[in-house]
């Protein structure tokens, strides 16, 4: 059926293409100085997104009609040398299409409410520039039928969401907040394109395609890599995802990532970008089969971050850090499925997780105020009673629980005394010494008046 | 198209204005005249480069006595680079500056920056960077500094140039151990382009000149262009290797130095030296797709480096030296600088969308094949690289409200010169096929050249006196 297939093309190219113009419409006038108007963003954006929405499912509807399960849509070469092609292809299977239809669904809903949660806000077009990169990112990063795609998707969804956090960029809290974010992902940046490249080397290919080999579409096919090649792209690729999806050891990003709107909280951190580590993994099954020990350092991740995702969330007082360590349990446990070499029950547990988590954090600036009026109907206190359970647990274990949950397992302070001071004072020595023979006087410079080092949230 | 010598004329245009500008007494007419010799100096280099073009994988000269100026695959787009360089860098001097700026300085920097590009011949190269060192120097007395370490370097790098080349003529006669001329050329590059432990000298300059001045002296890499002319055709594998090794631990020492900068122009230097090592591991891996894409960001860093340079020079014609421990929160007061800072930036650390995205790709690719752990860090370089742009960009930009009375808005001037490098930025990373091609076509030529060198046991038989030309 080739004006079928023809059409399934076109329209996988429509969906790649309606974020890109969406980039182009508000991105070119801010760029020049000159803004569009509120009413007009709107617009754009709805278009946009009913657009993308309307042409995934149509994709989705022709590869049920004709009962496809893996459709290549190549754009073109990109770049071609001898020795190394970058092309931009992107792929339609049962992973990638709920996926993008998901993408869109919610930042559709993101972006009708945001409409009117930051209206006349100064910051009203920046918000939408970035939330247009984010979508774009997360369509690329969906749909990417190479690694380098990937990459390339996986880069935007980091830049976005830094800047997002640091959304409101008169206060230092969330500036600072917004490059301890940025930090993180260039980390998890870095590990995926040493992984890229390395796939790249040991196999010769970066399409998903080539590096699993096999009948029918994801999720089957088996690796061209060996166990050890596997197990060593596989554990790159880990920390790739586990920056992104803020596993621990990274997790401390989560809670500072709710210094954004709520908007942006809400689709971002809790529904979409929080899950990609996730996608990734399950993009790379395959992979993940080939290597037990990956597999198990991903169940072991997995297992630990929902449980340390589960205490943390009961100690928190504001209820958007609540909700972020609610999903970092979630998606602990989507980790621990994959690892478990289970691939149609993450999938669902993505889907759903995320739309659950939109729907709390959308609600979460007006619940204060229902509970408040739930509470004066009733005449009482709605405070929730001690499971019957914690009585068995001795109370000093319970008392260090409470102060680990409170320090949120001093994942930051850990990976800053380990890793980032002793680098920093590093290269503050180096600075210093370098200073003294310039001029022989060098500025005194203290470690710990980078405000970065130490922020978590600042309320407004 | 004419056969004209357009490569001649891009290098005259600016060598005869300068001593005519260096009359003039009133600075705004200077920076007119200044401004008109840097354009046409853009244009004849472009014609030059598209006359290169329509000769493709020929070497054209210029029919000048001794025939010094020619290009070939591997120049042809740098002199139309250093020329725009040269060309933004006076539109966007404003009138707090122009008084400090030597505008004939620039001019006869430019003649000397593109007739150095424009050089195959080594002695012809070495007199351009030697003489190209004067018009800083100039510059720094004049401004009663005291460069003591830029002054050494550049001495010994001009020294260590001219014995290095002495003895590379000698051994053409009489037969050495072919590495020994290699060694003071090669100690002579790594000091001009600031390779660890020689890079003090940028950040003197930096601190004690011009910004303007400074940036017009680096951001060319004439001594990544010298290693290219001078020192990979003569030298062994081994010594380069040893160049890349140490151009890596450069380019992650710089990276990191950058991520704790408190001043906002050593953070730029830091940055610098950080991208131009990375240029210098691309080349040395000696690999078509590693030096491809050592090329490739040699041209991106080139464009990405200028425009940031450019807008913290403007921000710095508006507040003065520019501290990065403290948060200025300039966004709401000038957005286009904020948008034109972040994107060059970006740009630097290829970005994806933006012109070093398939440049960093390649180069990580082709120093992974060579050597993994080089690829590694040069990941990491980047990496760093990225945390430190956006560092800086915070706290220019962003953490309190800056109160003023005075526009800090971009003038129209500023305005043009850097949407002209956003576009050329944004367009290179859409459409990168054409600059890759073209960067692939002189990797393969510059190996090419090496190959029979390598290949000979009797290494100056073999040496190709001069590649063959075609003259227009």
């Amino acid at each position: 059926m080739p004006d079928l297939e023809i059409l399934i093309q076109s329209l996988g190219l429509v969906v790649i293409v309606a974020p890109s113009v969406l980039l182009c419409w508000l991105g070119i006038p801010s760029l020049l100085g000159r803004p569009l108007p509120e009413s007009w963003v709107h617009r754009v954006v709805q278009t946009v997104i009913w657009t993308g929405l309307l042409a995934a499912l149509a994709v989705l509807g022709l590869m049920l009609v004709s009962d496809q399960t893996h459709v290549m849509v190549v754009g073109r070469q990109w770049v071609h040398i001898p020795h190394y092609h970058f092309a931009f292809k992107l792929v339609f299977d049962r992973l990638s299409v709920p996926l993008v239809i998901l993408t869109f669904l919610l930042c559709g809903t993101i972006g009708a409410f945001a409409a009117r949660y930051l209206h006349r806000e100064s910051g009203f077009n920046r918000f939408f520039v970035l939330y247009s990169v984010f979508l774009l990112g997360m369509t690329v990063a969906s749909l990417a039928g190479t690694i380098e795609t990937l990459f390339a998707g996986w880069e935007l969804v980091g830049l976005s969401s830094a800047f997002l956090v640091a959304f409101y960029h008169e206060r230092r809290g969330p500036v600072a907040n917004g490059l301890h974010v940025w930090s993180v992902y260039r980390v998890s940046d870095a590990a995926l394109l040493i992984a890229s490249v390395v796939m790249h080397h040991l196999s010769g290919e970066g399409d998903f395609d080539k590096l699993i080999r096999g009948e029918g579409s994801w999720p089957f096919g088996s690796p061209t890599l060996s166990v050890s090649q596997a197990t060593l792209a596989g554990l790159l690729l880990v920390v790739a995802a586990a920056g992104k999806s803020a596993l621990i050891p990274f997790s401390g990003w989560l809670p500072r990532a709710m210094e954004g709107p709520t908007p942006s909280s809400a689709v971002f951190y809790g529904a979409l970008s929080v899950h990609l580590g996730a996608f990734l993994m399950l993009r790379v099954s395959p992979l993940l089969d080939a290597s037990p020990v990956t597999c198990a350092v991903i169940v072991v991740l997995g297992l630990a971050s929902a449980a340390f995702g589960a205490l943390a969330n009961r100690v928190q007082t504001d209820i958007k850090s609540a909700l972020s360590f609610a999903s970092l349990t979630q998606v602990g446990l989507i980790f621990a499925e994959i690892g478990l070499g289970l691939r149609y029950i993450p999938l669902v547990h993505i889907l759903g997780h995320a739309c659950w988590r939109t729907l709390q954090f959308l609600r979460a600036p007006t619940v204060l105020h229902d509970f408040r009026q739930l509470e004066n109907a009733v005449g009482g206190s709605l405070a929730a009673r001690r499971q019957s359970w914690e009585q068995w647990i001795p109370e000093n274990w319970r008392n260090w629980a409470y102060r680990f949950a409170l320090e949120r397992g001093e994942l930051d302070q850990g990976l800053f005394n380990w890793f980032v001071n002793p680098v920093r004072e590093l290269f503050i020595a180096c600075d210093r010494y370098e200073r003294l023979l310039l001029q022989g006087n060098p500025p005194p410079q203290k470690l710990g008046t980078e405000p970065w080092t130490r922020v978590l949230e600042e309320t407004p | 198209m004419m056969n004209l010598p357009w490569l001649a004329f891009s290098v005259i245009i600016p060598l005869l204005m300068a001593p005519l500008v260096g009359r003039l007494e009133d600075s705004g007419r200077a920076r007119i005249w200044t401004l008109a010799a840097n354009t046409l100096a853009l244009l004849t280099s472009v014609l030059a480069w598209f006359a290169h073009e329509s000769n493709s994988d020929s070497v054209c000269s210029e029919g000048l006595p001794g025939d010094w100026l020619a290009l070939d695959s591997f120049s042809a787009p740098l002199g139309p680079l250093a020329a725009l360089v040269f060309l933004a860098t006076t539109l966007v001097t404003l009138r707090t500056k122009i008084r400090r700026f030597s505008f004939a300085g620039s001019l006869v920097s430019e003649a000397l920056t593109l007739g150095t590009l424009g050089c195959l011949e080594p002695w012809g190269i070495i007199a351009g960077l030697s003489l190209g060192v004067i018009p800083p120097w100039l510059e720094l007395r004049r401004r009663q500094q005291s460069p003591r370490i830029f002054g050494l370097s550049m001495a010994c790098c001009v020294s260590l140039l001219v014995l290095g080349q002495l003895l590379e003529d000698y051994e053409g006669v009489n037969r050495f151990q072919e590495w020994w001329a290699g060694i003071p050329l090669l100690l002579a590059v790594l000091i001009r382009c600031g390779a660890f432990p020689f890079h003090l000298w940028v950040s003197e300059l930096f601190q004690q000149a011009s910004f303007g001045t400074a940036l017009l002296f680096v951001t060319p890499m004439l001594g990544a262009y010298a290693c290219v002319r001078l020192v990979m055709p003569v030298s062994p594998d081994w010594v380069l290797r040893g160049i890349e090794l140490g151009s890596t631990f450069t380019a992650l020492y710089a990276a990191g130095l950058a991520t704790v900068q408190t001043d906002a122009r050593r953070f730029f230097c830091c940055l610098f030296l950080s991208h131009s090592a990375l240029v210098f591991v691309g080349l040395e891996t000696l690999t078509e797709i590693g030096l491809t894409g050592a090329l490739c960001i040699w041209l991106s860093v080139g464009l990405s480096l200028t425009g940031f340079g450019l807008t913290l020079r403007a921000i710095e014609s508006r507040r003065g030296r520019v501290m990065l421990d403290q948060f200025q929160g300039l966004y709401d007061h000038a957005p286009g600088l904020a948008i034109g800072y972040l994107l060059t930036g970006l740009a630097c650390v290829g970005f994806p969308g933006t012109v070093g995205f398939v440049g960093t790709e390649l180069l990580v690719d082709g120093v992974v094949e060579q050597q993994p752990i080089s690829g590694i860090a040069v990941v990491l370089a980047c990496t760093l690289n990225g945390i430190a742009i956006l560092r800086s960009y915070l706290r220019v930009f962003t953490g309190s409200r800056h109160q003023t009375s005075v526009s800090l808005s971009l003038r129209k001037r500023e305005q043009v010169a850097v949407l002209s490098l956003a576009v050329l930025i944004l367009i290179g990373g859409v459409f990168p096929q054409p600059g890759i091609t073209s960067r692939y076509r002189a990797a393969i030529k510059l190996l090419s050249q090496r190959e029979p060198i390598l290949s000979s046991p009797n290494r100056h038989e073999a040496l190709p006196s001069q590649p063959v030309k075609q003259t227009n």
